[in-house]
């Protein structure tokens, strides 16, 4: 709950309701990207984000994206545990 | 923030962007070496073993003789990283790191989960929540046995997750059991406005949220502990900025660095602290602004302000009561608000007796020093919540098997 993990956003789903699809790992998922629509932070097709329990949380390149996959993916179980719930979850 | 902490130290430690990317385009057989390394835990796994050691040799020389520091994390992915990675092995005997209530999972108390568990046992609800909290004990067992003995309880990733479930059960009642630190709290509130916008009236949270800055406040003015600095958080950071830690530099005297959660990041801001302490400066610095920005999230912080008020007061396990440091709905919303819709125990339960979690959560005592650690209390069956999280100080520490209750020095 607590890990952010980066994917990258492949493609807007909803606008109107601030939905994108992110790769993460290889897997894609629904992510709302509400609180990076505006301001200097504000992300599109292509771009990396941090995403904590849905919500992308702020924008990453794609250096600090791989840095912070290659060190979630030192933590182990507790990174997998996070997929898993990701691999589950269905944002409409 | 103002300066770069190299132009203290004069031989360049700061990690750079450049660096960082050198470091990224290792070849492939690097990343499979580490991998193999991964049980050797020592400083050979760090992505710049160099730097680290570099680091480790520089807060070395800005000890002063007869000093003992404390250094303070309050965020439980510092502390996952300290004990994975070994961090404390690194620093000199001189400097302590204090891992304090960082961890949302460990500062829920018992009575919290028991109303948890009391809504889950009701005939139409069915109870979400985040993986995190299924095991965390209460006075009347976890979430876990509740759904074992029938309790609908599901784990989602996201509330969005509870509310997509709420659109697809309208005969049911949806309840989430909203946790978490800023990190999370503007996640909640935009599934509030969410359900409010599409009119889902069988959605309803269980709001838990709990604020950094009365923590660090609360650990302040603790007569039995003294802290030198604090090494910040980032991801609650990343939604809150770094303004509001101001008043710890300004009226307590004590530095703060808000870090990343790689292991070079925390010896960054320790080294960045160590720095300050040297020079008799206590300012608020960003060691993670590759992602943290000083003004935070302006969307994320709105959206909190529209849906949750504070609390008067909220009890904080180990820590007891903090006057106004947990959310609640607004009154806009008591129709989202499983409190106000259901008749919730409420009742205070205290913690086990043998369970030592609050002074391991206020830094007094580390965690094997703990009467239970590692023998009655295990990450298979936790007695206290710092024991049931992976982030939580004893499950890290225990996971990570850092049983030498001692600091080595640092032999180069």
């Amino acid at each position: 709950m607590c890990l952010g993990i980066p994917g990258q956003i492949v493609d807007v789903v909803d606008p109107k309701h601030h939905i994108a699809k992110v790769e993460v790992s290889g897997v894609r998922r629904n992510v709302n990207v509400a609180l990076l629509a505006n301001g200097p932070d504000a992300v599109g097709i292509g771009d990396w984000v941090l995403i904590h329990v849905g919500f992308a949380m702020s924008k990453i390149d794609e250096a600090e994206a791989q840095a912070t996959r290659e060190f979630l993916e030192q933590l182990g179980a507790a990174y997998e545990e996070e997929l898993r719930e990701l691999h589950a979850s269905s944002i409409e | 923030m103002r300066r770069p902490a190299a132009q203290y130290g004069g031989t360049g430690c700061r990690l750079e962007r450049r660096e960082r990317r050198q470091l990224l385009a290792e070849p492939d057989s690097a990343g499979r070496e580490r991998k193999a390394a991964r049980d050797v835990r020592y400083v050979d796994e760090y992505r710049s073993p160099d730097l680290a050691l570099r680091l480790a040799e520089q807060i070395a020389g800005l000890v002063e003789p007869d000093r003992q520091y404390k250094l303070m994390e309050v965020c439980g992915g510092h502390t996952h990283t300290i004990y994975k990675h070994g961090v404390e092995n690194l620093l000199p005997p001189a400097v302590d790191l204090i891992h304090g209530p960082g961890c949302p999972v460990c500062v829920i108390p018992m009575g919290r989960v028991d109303d948890a568990i009391a809504l889950a046992e009701r005939p139409n609800v069915i109870f979400t929540t985040f993986g995190d909290m299924m095991r965390v004990p209460g006075g009347n067992g976890s979430l876990l046995e509740a759904k074992a003995r029938g309790a609908d309880v599901r784990m989602v990733y996201s509330p969005l997750d509870a509310l997509r479930i709420a659109r697809e059960h309208p005969d049911r009642e949806v309840v989430f059991f909203a946790i978490g630190f800023e990190t999370t709290t503007p996640s909640t509130a935009l599934t509030l406005l969410r359900a409010r916008a599409e009119g889902i009236r069988n959605f309803f949270v269980f709001a838990n949220h709990v604020t950094i800055i009365p923590a660090i406040r609360a650990i302040l003015a603790s007569p039995d502990l003294r802290l030198d600095g604090f090494i910040g958080p980032g991801h609650v950071s990343t939604v809150i900025g770094t303004v509001p830690y101001r008043f710890i530099a300004r009226d307590h005297g004590k530095p703060l660095v808000v870090a990343g959660f790689e292991p070079l990041d925390v010896l960054q801001a320790a080294y960045m602290v160590m720095v300050q302490l040297a020079e008799g400066r206590s300012e608020i610095e960003n060691q993670y602004s590759r992602v943290v920005r000083e003004s935070g999230n302006a969307r994320a912080l709105e959206a909190i302000a529209e849906t949750m008020e504070l609390r008067t007061t909220f009890e904080w396990r180990g820590l007891g009561f903090i006057s106004q440091s947990a959310l609640k709905l607004r009154d806009d919303f008591a129709d989202w608000d499983a409190e106000l819709l259901y008749d919730v125990p409420g009742v205070r339960v205290a913690d086990p007796k043998a369970c030592q979690c609050g002074e391991v959560l206020k830094g007094v005592i580390k965690p094997w020093e703990c009467k239970v650690f590692g023998t009655a209390c295990t990450p298979e069956k936790p007695i206290g919540t710092c024991m049931v999280s992976s982030e939580g100080a004893c499950a890290a520490y225990y996971n990570y098997g850092r049983f030498s209750r001692r600091l080595e020095p640092l032999t180069t």
